[in-house]
């Protein structure tokens, strides 16, 4: 589909492409993490490719599959004119979690770096404002990694004990137990 | 003898009377709230039981129908109108998320509403049928008349707690001044 967007990439990057594949039109390019910024800015503006809607924005977790780097920050562009795809990935560390932002190329790249932040852990570097956006800010933790437990909870209201004590203790006169809980279930 | 019957009798009417006339709130969140507009919807018409009156306002409403998923971030939320609904209050969890989390098990999904507020009828089902939900109506219905909703028994106890304290402080005062 892209075969010649991923072509002048790899001509224009050279040694900063680290590797290439494509399987049925999703041609793709892993480049080195610094270049990101400057490969996406060539991307949007060069004639020929014009990549000027970034679709997603997105990153892997490949802890349990024990590859270094640990994480993969991940590009989706389209061009709306020329009708092609193409996608970049960058390589993360875990020791060192930080990209470039790419908001000011693409304005939707705000809310999407604050969701791989907020569930990978992952910081953009000039983002104009790094915060979480779909966990509170309470929360302790980048749920989407893989080391995150998945029964974890962090509740973000406590029903205060005594409320639910007094709840259960049965109350004078009413004759019956408060029906709620599973703790009701399992004293009864 | 004869006062107390009489207010019992009283209290009987004023339950039939509030069974009837439930106003719903309805805290709509996910795909359940389909199945709620089915009940509201004229083939199974919830208007025949008396609570066909959604009010969007918790101030208005008597019966907090909690449809669909809570996460955590919304559980303060929850709480909170649920505190400012007008006691007598009915809690209703309609569907196996809000009940129990459904089959959601991670990091931000609530599991069950009643770790955040007191429940009246739970409904199973994902999402339940509407048959299933005037179902619970009914047992609601029947609840309310047997004083036993949550916030009744609560109401109830406030008022014994008050005249227990009442009877104390006059008790006591008499003491003294015998």
């Amino acid at each position: 589909m892209s075969k010649a967007a991923l072509d002048r990439l790899v001509e224009h990057l050279r040694d900063g492409v680290i590797s290439t594949h494509a399987h049925r039109g999703d041609e793709t390019a892993v480049i080195d993490r610094s270049l990101i910024r400057s490969a996406c800015l060539w991307l949007r503006d060069t004639e020929g490719l014009e990549f000027n809607m970034l679709s997603d924005l997105t990153a892997v977790d490949y802890y349990t599959m024990g590859r270094e780097p640990r994480f993969e920050v991940v590009y989706h562009l389209h061009s709306l004119t020329l009708k092609q795809r193409l996608r970049v990935k960058v390589g993360v560390p875990e020791e060192d979690p930080v990209v470039d932002t790419v908001c000011d190329i693409w304005q939707v790249a705000n809310w999407c770096e604050r969701e791989v932040w907020d569930l990978y852990g992952i910081r953009f570097k000039d983002h104009p404002d790094m915060r979480r956006i779909l966990m509170y800010e309470e929360f302790d933790g980048h749920p989407l990694r893989k080391d995150y437990p998945k029964d974890k909870r962090q509740p973000l209201y406590r029903r205060p004990q005594h409320e639910i004590d007094e709840a259960l203790a049965g109350r004078p006169g009413s004759g019956h137990r408060p029906g709620f809980g599973p703790r009701n279930l399992l004293e009864s | 003898m004869g006062l107390e019957a009489t207010t019992g009798r009283l209290a009987d009417a004023v339950a039939w009377a509030r069974k009837y006339s439930l106003f719903t709130y309805p805290f709509a969140t996910a795909c359940c709230a389909m199945e709620y507009m089915s009940l509201m919807g004229p083939r199974y018409d919830v208007a025949r039981y008396g609570a066909e009156f959604p009010r969007f306002s918790p101030r208005q409403a008597d019966m907090l129908l909690v449809v669909g998923t809570i996460t955590e971030r919304q559980a303060p939320v929850l709480k909170r109108i649920y505190d400012q609904i007008c006691e007598p209050k009915w809690v209703v969890s309609f569907g196996v998320c809000a009940s129990s989390g459904g089959f959601y098990q991670n990091y931000t999904t609530l599991p069950g509403i009643d770790h955040v507020i007191p429940v009246d009828v739970y409904i199973p089902g994902c999402p339940p049928r509407p048959e299933q939900v005037l179902d619970a109506l009914v047992m609601l219905q029947d609840k309310i008349q047997r004083h036993d909703g949550y916030s009744q028994r609560m109401i109830e106890l406030e008022k014994r707690e008050a005249q227990m304290k009442k009877k104390k402080k006059h008790g006591s005062s008499t003491e003294t001044s015998a």
